[in-house]
C-alpha cells in the first residue's frame, strides 16, 4: 500500500540536487567568494578567541545600542549583495544591443533585478533605519533600553533570518522573476511555478515579524520612557520621525502580511483570491500591496529626516528653525502616506476623479515635505556651519531631494505618468529619492553617532571620498536615465533593439563604477578609522558639539545608558545643560535594573529560518517540526524568570569615575 | 555642491559680479552642445505625433515648469546659505537662539501650498481632459471633431509575448504591427490573456494597463504619418524585452491599401490558429490575417478561448442567480480553469522549474517561448542543433500569412 509514496520526495519534498545551481559560472563564483570570506572570517574569530564574545555580548544581547549596531552592519553587507546586483544589472543594459544578448540571459537577469528591488528596500534601508532608531532613540529620551528589550532582539534576528533565506536561494535553487512586489498573475503557480517566488513570500513574511515588533517596542518606548521633563514637544525631531515612522509600521506591516498571506494561499493551497481563475483578480493584490507599499515609502524616509534635522541643527551650532511646524509636518506626512497608494498605479483605468483625487493627495504631501526643507534652509541661515562630513551629507541631500521631489510631483500628475510610468524616467525618480534622501541620510546618520557607539570620529578623508564617489556617482547613473525615460525606454529589459540609446546606458554603468568607489571607499573609511582609533579617539562623549541627550554620556555609553535618568527643561537638552552649566554628579549611585541577555530571540529566529526554508520546498514534515519547535520554545521562554538583574552600585561608581577620568584627560 | 560656492577667499565685487557673470553664461555656452546631444536621442515623450500624447507632453512642461519656480530659488539658497554661513565666515551673523519667525513660517507653508493649487487645478482639469476612458472631441489644438467621422475601433490584446490586434470594423487582424489612419479618432479597447502588460505607444497616447479577463480603454487620435514603436511596459516574463509592435500613422488612403491588402493576402484566425498564436512566443515578426474567429475579442475577455471553457460573463450570471451547487456546479468549476498554462497539457509554463516539471533551476532550460540564447553553462543552449539555433520566425506558429515576414527588430 505504500507503493505511490515517493521517499524522496518524502523526505526532501521538492528538493534535489540538481537545483543546486553549478551549471551557473557567475553563481559558482559568488559561492566560492562567499565560501572563502566566511572561511576567513570564521578562522579570525576562532584565532582572536571570539566566540564566547561574539555569542555573549552581541548575538544574545538585548542591549538596543548592541542591536542597532548589528542592524546597521547587517544593511551595509546587504548593500553589498544588492549593489552587486545593481553593477550587473547596468552592466548588461550597457552591453546588449542589437546581436549581443549581454552575459545574463532574461530567465538570470528577471531574478537579479526582482533581487535587487527586494534586497534594497527590505535588507538595506529597512534594516538601517531600525539600526539607527535602535541605537539613539533610548539615548536621546534618556531612557537605560527600549521597552521591550528581548523582543528588540528577536526582531532583529528575524529581520536577519529573512534576509539569509533571500541569500540561500543564491545556491539552493533560485529567486522570484516576479519583480519585488511578486505581482499576480505572474507571481501565481501558474506563471511562477518554482521556488522563486515562495522564498521571496517566506523572507519577507519572516522579516515582517521582526520589523512589525520592532515598530510596536519603539512606539512603546517613545511614549512611556521618556526621561522626565521631556514632554512631547520637547522631544528632538529625530525621535517624532522615529514615533511616526513606527506608527508607519505597525499600521502597514500588517497588510504585507495579510496580501502575502492570501498569495501564498493561491499558490499553496489552490486557493483564487489574485489568479485568472474562478473570480480571482489581480487588481485587489495591486491595492492591498501598495496600501502598504506607499507607507514604506514614508517608513524609510522620515528617520532620514530626522537625522538630517539632528546634524543640522548640530552643525550649524543653532536651535532648528521651526521646531512645532516640523513636528506638524511630520504628522501630516505620515497621515497622508495613507492616502495616496493609487499614484502607482494610475494606469489601470481608474477613473478620472479617483485619479485626480490621488493625483492631488500626493502633491499635498509635498507641501510639508517642501517645509522640512525650508526649515532645514533656514536652520542654516544665521548659523555657524561646520562643514564635517555629515553636514556635506546633508547639503549633497537638500540639492538631490528637491530635484526627486519635483519628479515625484510631476509623476503625480496623472496624465504626465501616463507616459513616465514603467519608463527609466520613473526609476531615476524613486533612485533620486531613496538614494538621495534614505541612503545619504543613514550615510550621514553612520557618520554622526559612529563616535557615540565606538568612541572614535571615522575618518575624515575617506569620509569625504566616499561623499564625493556617491554623490557624483549618483548623478552619473540616474540623470541618463531621466532623458532615457523620455526617450520611451521602459524598465526591466534585458535587450534593447535601438543602439543610438548605447551611450546613455554606458554613462549609466560608469555612474554605477563610480557608486562602486563610494561604496569602496566607505570600507576603507571603517578600515583606516579602526586602525587610526588612538587618533581619532574622542574622550568627551560629545565630539560634536552635540545638542541632544546621548551626548550626554559616555562613548560608548555604559551598559545602562545614564547612571541618572536626566531632567529635561527645554528642547536639546544636551545644549540646555551645558548653557546652564551643568555638573556631573560624582556619588550617590544607585543600584541599575537591567534586562539579562538571552538567546531565546537567535533560536525562535533560526527555527522561523528552518521553517521558511522547509515552506519553500515543501519538506512538510520539516516544516511542521521546526514550526512546534517554534512555539515551544516561545512557551519555554515565558517560564524563564531569570531575565533581570541589578548593576551594583559600586560598578556604576567605577564606570563613572573612569569616566570622570576621561573627561579631565580631553 | 560645486567648490566654487564653498571658495573661502573673499574677492572684490567686481570680481565676484565678473565671475557670477561668467558663471551664468556657461550653462548658456554648454547649452548648444547639450541640446544638440539630446537632440540627437529622440525624445519620443516630448515628440508626439497624436493630440493626447501632445497634450500629456505639455501637461509634464507646464508641470515642470511651474515646479521650478520653487525648486530653483531652494537649491540656489542653500547652496547661498551652506557657503555665506560656512564656520569660517567671520562676517556672516550668528544667531544660535533664533528659531523661529512667524512671516517664514508662513511664506513657507503658503509658498509650497500655492504652487500645488496652481498644479492641483491643471491636475484635476488635465486628468478629466486626458481620461482615456473619454471619447475625444477635437482632432488637435485646432481642429474640432467633425460631426460624421466614426471613430476606428481597435481591440488590442496582450499575449505572451506580442500583441494582437482585431480591427472588428474591417473583419481584419494583426499581430505586432498596429496602423492606424491620420486624423481619425480610434477607439482601443484592451485585455490580455495571460498576465498584465501595459499598452504603451510613445508617440500616440500614455500607456494604460491590459488586464486579463478585464477590459480597459483609449481613446486616441494620430495627426501626422509616423513610423514607430509600440511596447508592453509592465514586466510580464521571459519575453518581455522582446514584446514590442510596429505603430504605423498612415494617410486614409494607404490605410485602405494595406487593409486591402492584408484582406487580400492575410490567412484565417480561426479557433486552431488563435489557440496556437496564444502559446508564449517571442520575438513575432508581424503576421496578418484577413478574417478572425466570430466573437473572439469577447471570448478572449472572458478568459473562455478554449472549447467548453465557461465565459466569465456566464459566471457571473450564475453568481447573481445565487451560485450553484451539486453535480452541475462541479462541473461549472471544471470549465472555469482558465489558466492557459495550466489548459495546456504538455506545455510548460515559462521559467517553470522544479521536479513538477522536470526542469532545473537558474535557467538551466530555456523557458517555453523562449529563443536559445548563448549562454553561459546552460547544456541547453551551448551547442544548438542548426535548426534549432536560427530562430525561425515561422515555426511552431500560426501559418499565418506573412506578408512582409521581416523582423521589427534589427
Amino acid at each position: 500500500m505504500f507503493d505511490n509514496v515517493n521517499l524522496q520526495q518524502l523526505i526532501f519534498g521538492r528538493f534535489t540536487l540538481d537545483q543546486i545551481p553549478y551549471h551557473e559560472p557567475i553563481l559558482i563564483g559568488t559561492f566560492a567568494g562567499v565560501a572563502v570570506v566566511g572561511l576567513a572570517v570564521l578562522a579570525t574569530i576562532t584565532y582572536f578567541r571570539f566566540w564566547g564574545p561574539l555569542w555573549r555580548d552581541w548575538v544574545t544581547s538585548i542591549d538596543h545600542k548592541k542591536i542597532g549596531i548589528m542592524y546597521c552592519i547587517f544593511a551595509l553587507i546587504m548593500l553589498l549583495r544588492g549593489f552587486a546586483d545593481a553593477l550587473m544589472m547596468r552592466a548588461q543594459q550597457s552591453i546588449a544591443f542589437g546581436d549581443q544578448q549581454g552575459f545574463l540571459p532574461p530567465h538570470h537577469y528577471d531574478q537579479i533585478f526582482t533581487a535587487h528591488g527586494m534586497i534594497m528596500i527590505f535588507f538595506v534601508a529597512m534594516p538601517f533605519v531600525t539600526g539607527l532608531m535602535n541605537f539613539a532613540v533610548p539615548l536621546q529620551i534618556g531612557a537605560r533600553d527600549v521597552a521591550f528589550p528581548f523582543l528588540n532582539n528577536f526582531s532583529f534576528w528575524m529581520t536577519v533570518s529573512g534576509g539569509m533565506l533571500v541569500m540561500v536561494s543564491l545556491f539552493i535553487g533560485e529567486f522570484s522573476r516576479a519583480t519585488w512586489l511578486a505581482y499576480p498573475p505572474l507571481s501565481g503557480a501558474a506563471m511562477s511555478p518554482g521556488v522563486g517566488v515562495d522564498y521571496y513570500i517566506w523572507a519577507l513574511q519572516i522579516a515582517g515579524v521582526g520589523t512589525t515588533l520592532s515598530g510596536i517596542n519603539l512606539i512603546a518606548t517613545i511614549v512611556k520612557m521618556r526621561a522626565p521633563g521631556l514632554t512631547m514637544m520637547k522631544l528632538p525631531i529625530f525621535v517624532w520621525s522615529s514615533l511616526c515612522t513606527n506608527i508607519l509600521i505597525v499600521a502597514a506591516f500588517p497588510i504585507l502580511t495579510a496580501v502575502l498571506v492570501l498569495l501564498s494561499l493561491d499558490r499553496y493551497l489552490g486557493f483564487h483570491f489574485f489568479t485568472n481563475d474562478l473570480g480571482g483578480n489581480s487588481m485587489l493584490y495591486f491595492n492591498l500591496i501598495w496600501i502598504w507599499g506607499h507607507p514604506e515609502v514614508y517608513i524609510l524616509i522620515l528617520p532620514a529626516f530626522g537625522v538630517f534635522s539632528e546634524i543640522t541643527s548640530t552643525f550649524c551650532g543653532k536651535r532648528l528653525f521651526g521646531y512645532t511646524s516640523m513636528v506638524y509636518a511630520l504628522v501630516v506626512i505620515t497621515i497622508l502616506a495613507y492616502l495616496v497608494w493609487l499614484h502607482h498605479f494610475f494606469t489601470m483605468g481608474s477613473g478620472a476623479d479617483v485619479n485626480s483625487f490621488f493625483g492631488i493627495t500626493t502633491m499635498i504631501i509635498s507641501i510639508p515635505t517642501g517645509a522640512k526643507i525650508f526649515n532645514w534652509m533656514f536652520t542654516m541661515y544665521r548659523g555657524r556651519i561646520r562643514f564635517e562630513v555629515p553636514m556635506m551629507w546633508v547639503v549633497a541631500f537638500i540639492v538631490t531631494f528637491v530635484i526627486g521631489g519635483m519628479t515625484g510631483v510631476l509623476l503625480a500628475v496623472p496624465p504626465a505618468d501616463f507616459v513616465l510610468h514603467n519608463s527609466l524616467f520613473l526609476i531615476a525618480h524613486f533612485h533620486n529619492v531613496i538614494i538621495g534622501g534614505v541612503l545619504f541620510g543613514m550615510f550621514a546618520g553612520v557618520t554622526f553617532w559612529f563616535p557615540k557607539a565606538f568612541g572614535f570620529k571615522l575618518d575624515e578623508f575617506w569620509g569625504k571620498m566616499s561623499l564625493g564617489f556617491w554623490v557624483t556617482g549618483f548623478y552619473v547613473a540616474f540623470m541618463p536615465l531621466y532623458v532615457l525615460g523620455l526617450m520611451g525606454v521602459t524598465r526591466r529589459m534585458q535587450h534593447f533593439d535601438d543602439p543610438s540609446l548605447q551611450p546613455w546606458f554606458m554613462v549609466a554603468a560608469f555612474g554605477a563604477v563610480l557608486i562602486a568607489c563610494g561604496i569602496g571607499s566607505q570600507i576603507m573609511m571603517f578600515v583606516v578609522s579602526i586602525r587610526r582609533r588612538e587618533e581619532l579617539r574622542d574622550l568627551t562623549g560629545d565630539p560634536w558639539g552635540g545638542r541632544t541627550l546621548e551626548w550626554s554620556t559616555s562613548s560608548p555609553p555604559p551598559d545602562y545608558n545614564f547612571a541618572f535618568t536626566p531632567v529635561v527643561h527645554d528642547s536639546d537638552a544636551w545644549w540646555d545643560m551645558k548653557a546652564r552649566g551643568f555638573s556631573r554628579p560624582t556619588g550617590g549611585y544607585q543600584p541599575i535594573h537591567m534586562p539579562k541577555n538571552t538567546a531565546t530571540g537567535a533560536i525562535l529566529a533560526a527555527l522561523s529560518f528552518i521553517c521558511g526554508f522547509a515552506m519553500v520546498w515543501y519538506i512538510w514534515w520539516l516544516a511542521a517540526l521546526s514550526f512546534v519547535a517554534l512555539i515551544v520554545t516561545a512557551i519555554v521562554h515565558t517560564f524563564n524568570y531569570d531575565r533581570e538583574y541589578y548593576i551594583p552600585a559600586e560598578t556604576v561608581s567605577r564606570e563613572e569615575a573612569k569616566r570622570m577620568r576621561e573627561l579631565e584627560l580631553a | 555642491m560645486s567648490s566654487s560656492t564653498l571658495r573661502p577667499d573673499r574677492t572684490t565685487l567686481a570680481d565676484t559680479r565678473r565671475r557670477s557673470l561668467l558663471r551664468r553664461c556657461v550653462p548658456l555656452i554648454a547649452l548648444p552642445p547639450l541640446m544638440t546631444l539630446l537632440g540627437g536621442c529622440n525624445l519620443v515623450v516630448m515628440q508626439p505625433a497624436g493630440f493626447i500624447a501632445e497634450q500629456q507632453r505639455n501637461l509634464v512642461l507646464a508641470s515642470t515648469g511651474l515646479m521650478l519656480l520653487i525648486i530653483v530659488p531652494v537649491i540656489a539658497c542653500t547652496l547661498f546659505f551652506a557657503w555665506h554661513f560656512r564656520a569660517t565666515n567671520e562676517d556672516a551673523v550668528y544667531d544660535p537662539e533664533w528659531h523661529h519667525s512667524t512671516q517664514l513660517e508662513v511664506l513657507i507653508w503658503t509658498a509650497p501650498l500655492l504652487i500645488i493649487i496652481a498644479l492641483g487645478a491643471l491636475t484635476w482639469i488635465g486628468t478629466h481632459t486626458l481620461d482615456p476612458f473619454r471619447p475625444l472631441t477635437r482632432l488637435d489644438a485646432k481642429r474640432e471633431l467633425p460631426a460624421n467621422v466614426e471613430p476606428l475601433q481597435v481591440e488590442a490584446i496582450a499575449m505572451d509575448w506580442k500583441w494582437l490586434f482585431l480591427y472588428p470594423q474591417y473583419g481584419i487582424a494583426t499581430v505586432n504591427e498596429l496602423a492606424i489612419p491620420v486624423d481619425r479618432p480610434v477607439t482601443f479597447k484592451i485585455t490580455a490573456t495571460d498576465v498584465m502588460n501595459t499598452f504603451y505607444v510613445p508617440t500616440l497616447a500614455g500607456m494604460i494597463y491590459a488586464m486579463p479577463g478585464m477590459e480597459t480603454k483609449l481613446h486616441a487620435v494620430v495627426n501626422k504619418a509616423v513610423d514607430s514603436e509600440g511596447r508592453s511596459a509592465h514586466y510580464s516574463g521571459a519575453g518581455f524585452s522582446n514584446m514590442f509592435f510596429k505603430f504605423r500613422g498612415v494617410a486614409d488612403k494607404d490605410f485602405d491599401a494595406w487593409v486591402a491588402k492584408t484582406k487580400a493576402e492575410g490567412s484565417d484566425l480561426n479557433q486552431d490558429a488563435y489557440l496556437k498564436l496564444s502559446e508564449p512566443t517571442e520575438s513575432e515578426p508581424a503576421r496578418y490575417y484577413k478574417s478572425y474567429a466570430e466573437g473572439l475579442y469577447g471570448k478572449i475577455v472572458g478568459l473562455c478561448t478554449r472549447p467548453g471553457q465557461m465565459c466569465m460573463s456566464e459566471m457571473m450570471a450564475i453568481d447573481a442567480r445565487g451560485g450553484q451547487s451539486g453535480p452541475e456546479g462541479e462541473e461549472n468549476y471544471k470549465r472555469l480553469q482558465y489558466d492557459n498554462h495550466f489548459a495546456r497539457e504538455g506545455h510548460e509554463a515559462p521559467g517553470a522549474t522544479g521536479p513538477a516539471s522536470g526542469t532545473g533551476p537558474h535557467g538551466q532550460t530555456q523557458p517555453e517561448g523562449m529563443k536559445p540564447r548563448p549562454d553561459m553553462g546552460n547544456p541547453d543552449s551551448r551547442a544548438p542543433e542548426p535548426d534549432k539555433a536560427k530562430p525561425e520566425t515561422g515555426s511552431g506558429s500560426p501559418d499565418g500569412g506573412q506578408i512582409a515576414p521581416k523582423q521589427i527588430s534589427q
